[in-house]
């Protein structure tokens, strides 16, 4: 039996397959077809194909807590992709390229002379109270100016077609490698689609990614050592680590490899000696990453590590301190740092924010708690986070006093209606929520991936979409309609 | 090449030697019990003394005796996850290793020991019946084979290459006399006339736990005598699990590496040990305290790679100035000597 696209319930949403008369969306065409010819049972056939791939190519990510420890779990992938027409790409990627220099611009500007404060488009307040404000690198000129060098920002689109920023991760964020593999899986699981549809290539995000870390090399006459530090095979990106650290063929190092020695030159220890290291890639958190000047109980990070940076001994990528642009109150004035530091218009909107540290946004918000998402300004992953249409009276109350408490902590949002994509379910196809975190590097030029990764909800109606709680993935389709 | 990595490595293969040999020495003593006649059966918990287990055996069983039973000592050689030393455990350490080694292992056996483990932990209770046990390791050693065989051949020949060289003999050569050991320990009293003949059975069947029945025949081109038993696991330089040769392959993976010195002369001191061990005139105590010596010989080879190549334990920061200064210094005389 076959899914039947007239009965396909995505009424009041966005589906990014299916138009409104039923009908494939241009992008889709191709895949559409090819869907409707194979049918349901075949498409299971399908979906267990990439399962087991998936298995022998060992894509695991690791969930915690877990009976007590942590556990490694195959990739969760839906075989239906995601589809986006190549022109409407080609303004996304410029609206996240707009975005990312601006938010670099403005990390260098609180870090230096704080014209935006000091102009009034971002009050000094928020710097004050921000948990991601590091105090320690003030001053402090990384390479080229820049401080985020690898930025994920999720976006949704909303049942009437807008495509806004959710939020952007300047920290750490992961996923990438994920998006590289789908596509791997994809390929093995629907080859007749990639020989027909203009289907753009995605997996060049390695090099990329070592050219825009290689220029960071205080060493400009030697080849750079380049490494990936990782807090170990315990963390749930730990796969991501390991995969990037191979595809760019660097070292994969834990803390205890690293060391600074007195000439503020960072080694780590090989069989052969101690060999200097001149640009980490790292995916530990700032408190993390130097006993000497953030949390001295941390283990995984490197003693003298900010004083190698700070000389300018060690490039550290992304740059510590980088996510106070990440702060979800300072999101909120994104579209005004672009127009302060650019002269232009965001080309891509930002979701409306209530920012509850602001007393008539905050009663507005305790008053439509039953309306709004409320998100902690610092929190990531999909934690800590109230979906008010789906929370229960409890839960609101418990927000109420927490709000109360500490005002500037959090934001709320309308809730967007995702769009939806269809997606394999026991038996047939029915739509789920998705969302997409493209990557944007930023070095020598901003380069921003073909794509991104799709995030699907897997529960019926759910909009969580985070792999930690539930979430699945799916291939993402640059398609060129025109070629 | 990382220095934690390496060690990783070292140990990857160290664990996967182990429990291939446990395997072997279980199956080793489960032939003698067969092969002797009643009333002289050797007590199975020598094996829990040979492995090193004692103190954990008694710990989880409460006073140990020799009338622990079969079942429960073969238990704790294969299943008992508190001890370190048995195969399940053994496999379990591995795989915790080949976890950090995912840049520098080939998928395939990564993915082949994930397998293999889970393979290995369905049917354990196979290896617990005394009638499915023998078939149950034998298949353990086989797919342990495979991988060693997979890892030989698909691996570059780099630093990773030389550590898991290292470890797979190092660990080889101890288990290989400590599976003599067994051997040695078993027949007491020495020599009475009721168990002369039994004595080539016996040898015979050490031999085919190793592998090296067929291979003793070819390279000896003797029957089975004691002494050149003897000759052939502990010096040859042929048989691949004889000691004499693991430390030749020891002494051959070194030479990619710095600073062997130290490791090498150990090396050199383990053969002319064995060279000069008067194996013809040992009685049953003699070779028990020739292997004694042999396998502290062998945890002193251990310890020198571990100072030579492996993380100080002590905070990597504390030791960096030194270890620096001493690099610095020998590749100065180095440049020194090449300038000359």
């Amino acid at each position: 039996m076959s899914t039947d696209w007239n009965a396909y319930p995505a009424a009041g949403l966005y589906d990014e397959l299916i138009g409104p008369g039923g009908g494939a969306r241009p992008a889709g065409k191709a895949l559409l077809q090819c869907l409707a010819g194979l049918g349901d049972a075949e498409i299971a056939v399908r979906q267990q194909a990439a399962e087991l791939a998936i298995k022998a190519m060992g894509i695991t990510f690791t969930v915690y807590h877990e009976q007590g420890g942590s556990i490694d779990r195959a990739w969760p992938l839906d075989i239906i992709p995601r589809t986006i027409p190549r022109r409407e790409w080609t303004r996304i990627e410029a609206g996240l390229r707009q975005r990312v220099i601006a938010l670099n611009r403005f990390i260098d500007d609180i870090y230096h002379d704080q014209r935006c404060l000091k102009d009034g488009i971002v009050p000094a307040s928020i710097i004050a109270s921000s948990k991601n404000y590091r105090p320690q690198v003030r001053g402090i000129d990384p390479p080229l100016g820049t401080w985020a060098h690898v930025c994920g920002s999720d976006l949704v689109r909303d049942a009437d077609g807008t495509v806004y920023v959710l939020e952007d991760n300047l920290r750490v964020p992961s996923g990438v490698s994920y998006m590289i593999e789908n596509r791997h899986v994809i390929k093995r699981v629907f080859p007749e689609l990639f020989e027909n549809a203009a289907i753009l290539p995605i997996d060049d995000y390695p090099l990329h990614l070592y050219d825009t870390l290689a220029a960071l090399s205080p060493r400009k006459e030697t080849r750079p050592e380049v490494v990936v530090l990782t807090p170990g095979i315990y963390n749930s990106a730990y796969f991501e680590h390991a995969y990037l650290a191979r595809q760019m063929g660097c070292e994969l190092v834990e803390g205890r490899d690293l060391a600074v020695d007195t000439d503020d030159c960072v080694y780590m220890q090989t069989v052969r000696g101690w060999t200097r290291v001149d640009v980490v890639y790292r995916r530990i958190d700032d408190d993390f990453l130097d006993p000497e000047s953030f949390r001295a109980d941390s283990t995984l990070g490197v003693p003298g590590l900010m004083r190698a940076w700070a000389s300018g001994k060690v490039a550290l990528a992304n740059a510590p301190g980088a996510g106070v642009a990440d702060d979800k109150l300072v999101y909120s004035y994104v579209p005004d740092l672009i127009r302060y530091y650019l002269g232009e218009d965001a080309i891509l909107p930002n979701v409306p924010s209530w920012r509850c540290g602001e007393p008539r946004h905050l009663e507005h918000v305790l008053a439509n708690l039953d309306q709004l998402v409320v998100k902690p300004v610092d929190g990531s992953g999909g934690y800590g986070i109230l979906m008010g249409p789906s929370s229960t009276k409890a839960e609101r109350a418990q927000f109420a006093s927490a709000l109360k408490a500490d005002p500037r902590s959090f934001i709320a949002q309308p809730v967007i209606k995702l769009s939806t994509v269809p997606t394999f379910v026991t038996d047939r196809l029915e739509p789920r929520h998705v969302d997409l975190r493209p990557f944007i590097l930023s070095g020598p030029q901003t380069w921003v991936t073909t794509g991104g990764l799709t995030r699907v909800a897997l529960r019926k109606g759910s909009l969580v979409v985070n792999s930690s709680q539930g979430g699945g993935s799916k291939d993402t389709w640059i398609v060129d309609t025109e070629a | 090449m990382l220095a934690r990595v390496v060690e990783n490595v070292y140990w990857l293969a160290r664990y996967l030697e182990r429990a291939e040999n446990t395997a072997r020495l279980v199956n080793v003593n489960t032939n003698l019990v067969l092969d002797l006649p009643a009333g002289f059966a050797p007590g199975w918990l020598l094996l829990v003394d040979i492995s090193g287990g004692r103190e954990v055996f008694d710990a989880l069983d409460g006073r140990a005796d020799e009338a622990s039973s079969e079942r429960r000592i073969v238990r704790f050689l294969i299943a008992e996850t508190q001890n370190p030393g048995s195969i399940v455990a053994s496999l379990r350490l591995a795989r915790e290793n080949a976890r950090t080694l995912r840049e520098v292992l080939p998928s395939e056996a990564s993915e082949l020991l994930n397998e293999f483990f889970d393979e290995f932990t369905r049917d354990l209770a196979n290896g617990l019946n005394k009638r499915t046990r023998f078939e149950f390791l034998k298949h353990t050693v086989l797919s342990l084979q495979t991988l060693a065989g997979l890892l030989d051949g698909t691996m570059n020949r780099n630093d990773a290459y030389t550590f898991l060289q290292l470890g797979r003999n190092l660990e080889r050569a101890d288990m290989t006399s400590r599976i003599v050991d067994v051997r040695s320990a078993q027949l007491l009293p020495a020599d009475t006339p009721e168990l002369r003949p039994f004595d080539t059975v016996q040898w015979m069947s050490v031999l085919k736990s190793l592998s090296g029945y067929q291979m003793y025949r070819l390279r000896m081109r003797s029957r089975v005598r004691r002494a050149d038993v003897m000759q052939f696991l502990l010096r040859d330089d042929q048989f691949p699990r004889a000691c004499g040769f693991c430390f030749d392959a020891i002494r051959r993976a070194l030479t990619p590496l710095p600073r062997t010195g130290e490791v090498l002369e150990m090396i050199d001191g383990a053969r002319g040990f064995l060279a000069e061990a008067p194996l013809e005139e040992l009685d049953q105590a003699g070779l028990h305290v020739l292997i004694d010596r042999l396998q502290l010989r062998i945890q002193a080879i251990h310890d020198g790679i571990a100072r030579s190549y492996f993380p100080s334990r002590d905070g990597a920061n504390g030791t960096l100035l030194v270890t620096r200064a001493r690099e610095k210094a020998q590749s100065q005389t180095q440049r020194g000597r090449y300038s000359l």
